[in-house]
């Protein structure tokens, strides 16, 4: 029940913010398609935890904040590297392993490494994740397991 | 108030740009797939990233404001799920990295594993 109200609302927040318009008739139109939706989803069977993450949605912000001070200092890097050349760069390819239960842990993981600039998760098999990076060094920092330990703990 | 507002998003939109710039010079310069993926992160994450909240702040409208939001934040989980597809489909059809030791030792790995 929670998963279609959390749905509900997004919906509804996501056709106010972009209509613009606030006449009956067009807000009308918009309680039928959301409406709509939420019946096809249902039959499909897509309201779960997995569609609708709420129980991440209060400890993912402070994990936000840090990936982005990540994403920040990563872009420098590969910014630096850009401008001084291919000689000064190591690609590197490498599985690493990952400590994640969920698949919705392991989604955020390997999304958060390719959203780095300078890593690319290319596969991810069970609890292995293939990643190619543009310095060895960068593979070093995501064995050292900072990024990996932030992502366990928004699991629980 | 107002010329602040503008020289900090007048400052954001140069930087980006000046990103977008960057990963478009990396995608010429590096030598082989992967790595010129990785010059492509810098425009997908903080070029465009700097550019949307750029025109946020010039943004006095609350609607345009929030659709410049949704629009980053789709950016953001579009972009590495297109680079992770591209790069998987790379390397599920033979595209390997040029220079890379690493690769050999893991593949001589997985022949071992295989053998035993």
């Amino acid at each position: 029940m929670k998963h279609t109200i959390s749905l509900f609302l997004t919906l509804a927040a996501f056709w106010l913010l972009n209509s613009g318009h606030y006449s009956v008739l067009v807000l009308s139109l918009g309680l039928v398609s959301i409406a709509l939706v939420l019946i096809i989803s249902h039959k499909m069977d897509v309201v779960d935890q997995e569609s609708q993450p709420i129980y991440l949605s209060t400890k993912i912000l402070g994990y936000y904040l840090w990936l982005i001070k990540e994403i920040i200092k990563a872009n420098i890097t590969v910014v630096k590297h850009i401008w001084v050349g291919e000689k000064s760069i190591s690609p590197t390819l490498k599985k690493i392993k990952i400590s994640q239960q969920t698949d919705m842990g392991k989604v955020i993981y390997a999304n958060s490494i390719t959203l780095t600039p300078g890593t690319v998760a290319i596969d991810l098999v069970d609890n292995e994740i293939t990643v190619h990076a543009l310095l060895s060094k960068d593979i070093e920092s995501l064995e050292v397991g900072e990024m990996d330990r932030r992502v366990t703990l928004l699991e629980r | 108030m107002d010329i602040i507002i503008t020289i900090c998003s007048g400052f954001l939109l140069l930087v980006g740009s000046f990103l977008c710039i960057s990963g478009g010079i990396g995608l010429l310069r590096f030598p082989d797939f992967y790595t010129r993926m990785h010059a492509v992160g810098v425009t997908d994450t903080l070029g465009a990233g700097m550019i949307l909240v750029g025109l946020m702040m010039l943004s006095t409208d609350f609607l345009v404001f929030a659709k410049l939001v949704m629009v980053l934040l789709f950016t953001l989980l579009i972009g590495p799920t297109t680079s992770h597809v591209l790069a998987k489909a790379a390397f599920h059809n033979g595209v390997r990295p040029k220079d890379s030791n690493n690769l050999e030792q893991s593949k001589e790995k997985e022949n071992t594993s295989s053998i035993l």
